[in-house]
Parts: C-alpha cells; structure tokens; sequence
C-alpha cells in the first residue's frame, strides 16, 4: 500500500480455504420445507409479542384447516359418499326421493342424484342434436383431441404441419361433418371466385417480376395474397358446397358442450390473430390504421357482450334487406369472435408495450423488414410476456360462452337447465346436481387452460433468465 | 506509428463510403445535428467522440435511419438515404450496427441471433448461414457459446456476439455506438482487442467512443463533437497531442486526467 497513514493498517492474508459444510436441518430437505412454509411463522417464542403472534397464527392455521376440511368434506360428501349412483330399476325421480317424499332414502338425506345427470348426459353434452347423426359428432370430437394433443405435446414430430391442417382442413371438415355440408352455392359463384383469385396472383407475379411498371411493383405482395385469399376462399366453398350425402343437420339442433366448445374453440383461435393485427395496428404509424383500430377496439370494449348477442341475434335481421337470413349461431359467433378480439387487442399491446426500444433497433439495423421484425422478434417476447393474460381472456371467453342461451342458442348450461325441467326427475337435489355437473366439466376446461399456460410460461422463461 | 500510415492510403473520389452535406436534425425544437459535413472514405477508421448530449449517437444513428434527418443529404454506398424504403433497406443490408447495450435478441441462441438476417434478409440456406456465423463467432472467440441464450452470457461475451451479429450480414461499413460504455472494466478489452481485430482486417469503422487509447491504436480521423457540431476534425496524433479548440482542449483535459 502506498498510502502513508499513522496506525499500523490491518492486515489479512487468507492462507487457508474456508470448509464447505452442509446445510443445517431447516435449509434442506423436507424438514427444511415443512419449517419454512408452516412452523417458521409460529415458533417464535423469545420474547411476549413473537409469542402473542406465534399464538395466532396457530390458532388462525387450525381453524384454516377446519373450515377448508370441514367444506371439502360437505362436497365430497355431497358429491360421492352419500350420492346415489345407479337407478337399476329404472325409478327415476323415486330413486333419489327420501321416506319422507315417497323414496328409500333416510330423511334428511341430501346429495348429489347421478343417475339424473347419467339419463340427461347426451341432451347436456350435445342438445338436440340427432342421435342417429352423433358418430358424426364423436369423430369431429375425436379428429379434434387427437390434433390438438398433436400440437401441444412437444415431443411429437410434424407439430407444425399438425398445426397447419388444425387451422385449414380440421374447420372445414368439422364443418361439413357436423352441418352436412352441401350449403347452397351457385358452382359459377365459385367458379368466378376462384378464376379472380388466380388472376390476382397471376397479377402479383407479373407486378413482382416489374412488368406492371414501378407503382404496381411496390403493390405486388398485396395482389398476391388477396389473390391467395379469394382462392382459399372459393375452394373452401367450394368443398362445403360438395354433396357428401350426409344427413343435413341444422345449427339449431346443436347444443350442450357441443355449442359451448364451437363457440369458445372459434372464438379463441379468430380472437388471437385478430387481437395482435388490432394490437399492431393500433400502435401503427399510419394515422389512419391507427385510428380504425382504436375505434374498433373501444367499440367492442365499451358495450356488454349480451348487447353484442341481442343486436347480433334480434337487430340485425331488421336492417338486413328481407329473405337474407344467415344464420343464427354464425351471427353469435361472430359478435363473440369481434368481444374477444378487442380484449385480446389490448392485452397484447400490453406484451408490445414491455418490449425495449433496442430490439425495434437491433432489427431494424440488420435489415430485417416491419413484418419480419414483427413476426420474428417483437412478437414472440410480446406475446410470452403475456400469456397469462392471454389465457385469461381464453377463459374468460369459454365462461362467456354461457351468455348465447340469452338468444336462444342452448350451450352447456342452457341444456342443463333445461333438463333440470323434465319432471320425470323432479327432486330436491335434481337442479342442485346438474350444476354441479355443468360446474366440474367447465372447470376441467379452465383449469386445464390454466395448467397448460403455467406450463409455457415455464418453458419459454427458461429461455430468457438474465 | 508505421502500420497506422500504411493503411492510410490516399483517398479517390470512387471510395467514398459515406457522404453527409449540410446534415441537420431536431428533437423537436432541440437542433441536435447542426450542419454536419462529412465524408468517410473505403477502409477508413473514424472515431467521433466528445461529451454527452453533443449528437454523435444521432449522427452514426442517422447514417441508417434509426433517426430521420430533416435536412441536407446523406449517401451511403452511394445510394441516397431518403424516405424510399428500399433505399433504407438497402443500406442496412449493407452497414452494421453494434449498441451501446447490445440490443441481442433474447429469445434466441446465439447462433438464431447471427442467422436470423442472413436467412431472412439475405434468403440465405440454413446451413450456410450457420456456417457463415461459426466462422464470426470463431473470430471474436466464442463458438463454444453458440448454442446459449444471450441472458447466459457475460456482457463481454454479448457485445462480441453483436459484433458477430453485425458482420454475418458481411456488412461494407460497421457503426459502433459506444460499444464499452455498458461493460464492466475488465471486459472492456475483449471488445476492443475484436474491434482492432476487424480494423486491422481493413473494415470502414465509425465509432462513437470515450476509449481513447482505442483511437489512438486504430483511427484514421478522430472527430470532436459537442452541442450538435463538429469542433474538431484531425489525426488521432495532433488531435491528442496538439488540439486546436478550446472545448476540444476542455474535454481531453477532463477524460485524460485520470
């Protein structure tokens, strides 16, 4: 040290390593668990006011535990132990009726009647749809699980064609095998269609290789892909239009589950893409993008969505010009699919938000173009960044399903509802079951959801420690 | 210094890499660039330095649209820097950028970090594109790290990972926006060693930097900045040893005193 100073200074030079030892008990292990999540907090007896607050919060943990065990046990009890499962004598409402009401059950028994839900199990999965017609149904179900599991386990090979067929053919053959297909088109309506979406991309080809002249040339991409689109389009009527000489099945008759996975599924997969082109579009440079944009996602935030479902299902056929009618679960779907865009809109921008200054330069600085940009480097963080709110307004979406009973379109718990009517069942506990039911298959969905974004918000931080 | 004069070759009017005349910008009503002409010549290193707030990030900023000048003329490469985007596009294609905080892609290893613009921008093959970014990572020595995210990387290793980033783009002309002044101390000279590196490979370098000793090693032109203009313009020799202007004199005194 060249400092000069009165006082010899300290000195220390380390001559040996300090001994690694193991943790003490409370660090590690179980033990170190149960003492840092429960007995920590009320241990602590060294001086009066630690130990008033180690009493408490012993007392505040027992009664916890009582009220949560006693509740737990009324539901399990409800739901299992004291319910009544099988009616093989076929009594119907008398197999879940007490002495007192005519029934074998002990007085005062009060639990859930399963054999009712058993009996009204295909009417709350799928409403009236026609029984002879269900396969159909079953194997929409079937293809569907089968494909999404194929995109979301990622072990699987093939993932992304798996996801490109989800998002083309699965819709249409969904569509054909649950409607039938065979919807009214005139072949020249296609045919016109389809040869217009050639010459566009024919269009955009020619404009691209510079023989439209410069100004068309900066328009090539745009000719190209409406010319994809019209095409995509006149083909996809085009299949719906083929007679399979399947049973026609009007969307009236479909309800239960059934309604509530077509509008929630819709509603989710349009809702997404829609939201991040709003959420873009929003914070767009272009005044005019941006106006639209915002104008659109105010309007669809700023009114209920039961509105939505009554202009969409009673208003709107009186500003249609007579004998154009579309149908009624396509106009609910699409007020559902616009609600849940705006909201998606907004959660996004939020994920667009967090994003750093610096990573709209770096791309822009290695050339990368605004979509590329976009697509390759600010949406991917945006969007991880908010998964959860993504999910969140999934959620919220499938739960909302439940608001098309209001215009008559009989979701899952509109034909729950409906089958607590059928006196043949008539109990005390016959409503009380069926919400249970109705209840335990919309939270599998949800929590579900739930899991699976807990489970990508894991995976896709790992990526980003810093 | 011999090697330093060798490279600096007498200058023709067909190597002109960068052109600004008459060059102004405002934030606002804050006049950041105030009649800025310069001109960068094929293989030439320059150096812009001076104190905080005196324009030289806008100006290299400038130089590939980051920022928008609102007058005079910018060419690169000679091709005009004005509101056409394929010009922009063009440029950036052609000139590389390192950040002050190294603006790495996050979401992406190392390697997806250097080929992402090759593969999309260049439409280069997958496969050559890896190799092309190998052979940088090896230049500024750390292909070990090619398959980790940027979090997992020291700030050393990630400024040195932008580097690599820039150059898979086989930029003609690389800008460096104080490329250290993030860094802690002891990982200042593993960027620096790679920024010689390239200048001594012959690459047109303009960085903005505070590393003086940097600039004395490498520069062919060491240009002061302060409140928006050029003050001074010289070589790295009389600029340190015989500065002309007062502010020029000021600044030196305050970063070479210690």
């Amino acid at each position: 040290m060249a400092r000069t100073s009165k006082a010899a200074a300290p000195q220390f030079v380390r001559t040996e390593e300090a001994p690694l030892l193991p943790p003490p008990a409370t660090e590690a292990g179980i033990t170190g668990w149960l003492w840092h999540n429960i007995f920590e907090s009320m241990a602590d007896f060294h001086s009066p006011t630690a130990a008033i607050r180690s009493l408490f919060m012993i007392m505040f943990s027992v009664l916890l535990v009582y009220v949560f065990g006693t509740q737990i046990y009324g539901l399990l009890d409800f739901a299992i132990f004291s319910a009544v499962f099988s009616d093989p004598d076929g009594l119907k409402r008398e197999a879940c009726w007490t002495v007192q009401q005519g029934g074998a059950l002990p007085d005062g028994w009060h639990a859930a009647c399963w054999p009712f839900v058993v009996a009204k199990q295909k009417y709350a999965l799928f409403g009236p749809f026609p029984m002879e017609e269900l396969w159909r149904v079953y194997l929409a179900l079937v293809l569907g699980a089968i494909g999404l599991a194929w995109v979301l386990i990622e072990r699987l090979p093939f993932r992304r064609h798996a996801g490109v067929l989800m998002l083309t053919v699965y819709p249409l053959a969904t569509f054909i095998l649950m409607t039938g297909g065979n919807i009214e088109v005139s072949t020249t309506n296609v045919a016109i269609w389809f040869v217009l979406g050639l010459a566009l991309i024919s269009a955009g080809r020619l404009a691209s290789a510079g023989h439209l002249g410069t100004v068309m040339g900066d328009f090539a991409g745009s000719l190209g892909g409406v010319g994809w689109l019209v095409v995509a389009f006149a083909t996809v009527t085009g299949i719906a239009a083929i007679d399979f000489s399947l049973e026609p099945v009007d969307t009236g008759d479909w309800g239960g589950l059934l309604i509530t996975l077509v509008v929630a599924i819709t509603g989710i997969v349009v809702s997404l893409p829609l939201g991040i082109v709003l959420a873009l579009g929003r914070r767009s440079d272009m005044p005019v993008i941006r106006v639209l944009c915002t104008i659109f996602i105010e309007f669809w935030r700023g009114v209920p969505l039961i509105t939505v479902l009554f202009m969409a299902s009673v208003m709107l056929p009186l500003f249609l010009p007579a004998g154009v009618n579309f149908d009624n679960l396509l106009r609910a779907l699409i007020g559902v699919m616009l609600f849940s865009a705006a909201y998606m809109a907004e959660v996004v921008r939020g994920g667009l938000q967090a994003i750093d200054k610096g990573q709209y330069e770096g791309a822009d600085a290695v050339g990368l173009s605004y979509w590329q940009k976009m697509r390759l480097i600010v949406l991917p963080q945006a969007l991880t960044h908010v998964i959860p709110g993504i999910v969140n307004t999934f959620i919220g979406l499938f739960k909302d399903t439940t608001l098309v009973s209001i215009v008559g379109i009989f979701d899952l718990l509109g034909a729950g509802q409906s089958a607590i009517a059928d006196a043949a069942w008539s109990t005390p506990v016959q409503a009380i079951t069926m919400y249970l039911y109705v209840g335990i298959i919309f939270f599998v969905f949800c929590f579900g959801m739930s899991r699976y974004s807990i489970y990508m918000e894991n995976k896709l931080g790992k990526s980003r420690r810093h | 210094m011999a090697q330093n004069s060798n490279m600096n070759a007498q200058p023709s009017a067909d190597d002109v890499m960068i052109s600004m005349q008459g060059v102004n910008k405002w934030f606002g009503s804050f006049h950041v660039l105030r009649d800025i002409n310069l001109t960068v010549y094929r293989g030439e290193r320059i150096v812009i330095c001076g104190p905080s707030g005196s324009g030289k990030s806008t100006l290299i900023r400038c130089l590939n649209r980051l920022e928008e000048h609102q007058a005079g003329d910018i060419t690169v490469q000679g091709i005009t820097l004005n509101n056409d985007l394929k010009n922009i596009d063009e440029i950036r294609r052609e000139v590389g950028m390192v950040f002050q905080h190294f603006n790495l892609f996050p979401h992406l290893s190392i390697l997806e970090n250097c080929t992402l613009a090759p593969i999309w921008v260049r439409r280069m093959p997958k496969a050559k594109a890896e190799e092309i970014a190998m052979h940088y990572l090896e230049r500024v020595k750390i292909p070990e790290q090619a398959h980790k995210y940027p979090g997992q990387l020291s700030g050393g290793q990630q400024q040195r990972v932008a580097i690599a980033r820039a150059l898979c783009m086989e930029p003609k002309l690389m800008l460096f926006d104080e490329p250290t002044s993030a860094l802690d101390p002891e990982m200042i000279k593993e960027v620096l060693d790679t920024m010689v590196g390239l200048a001594e490979d012959g690459m047109s370098m303009i960085c903005v930097t505070h590393e003086m000793g940097f600039a004395r090693k490498v520069a062919n032109r060491v240009i002061f900045m302060d409140e928006g203009q050029v003050v001074e313009e010289k070589e790295p020799e009389a600029f340190f040893s015989n500065p002309e202007s007062e502010r020029t004199k000021l600044f030196l005194s305050q970063i070479l005193d210690h």
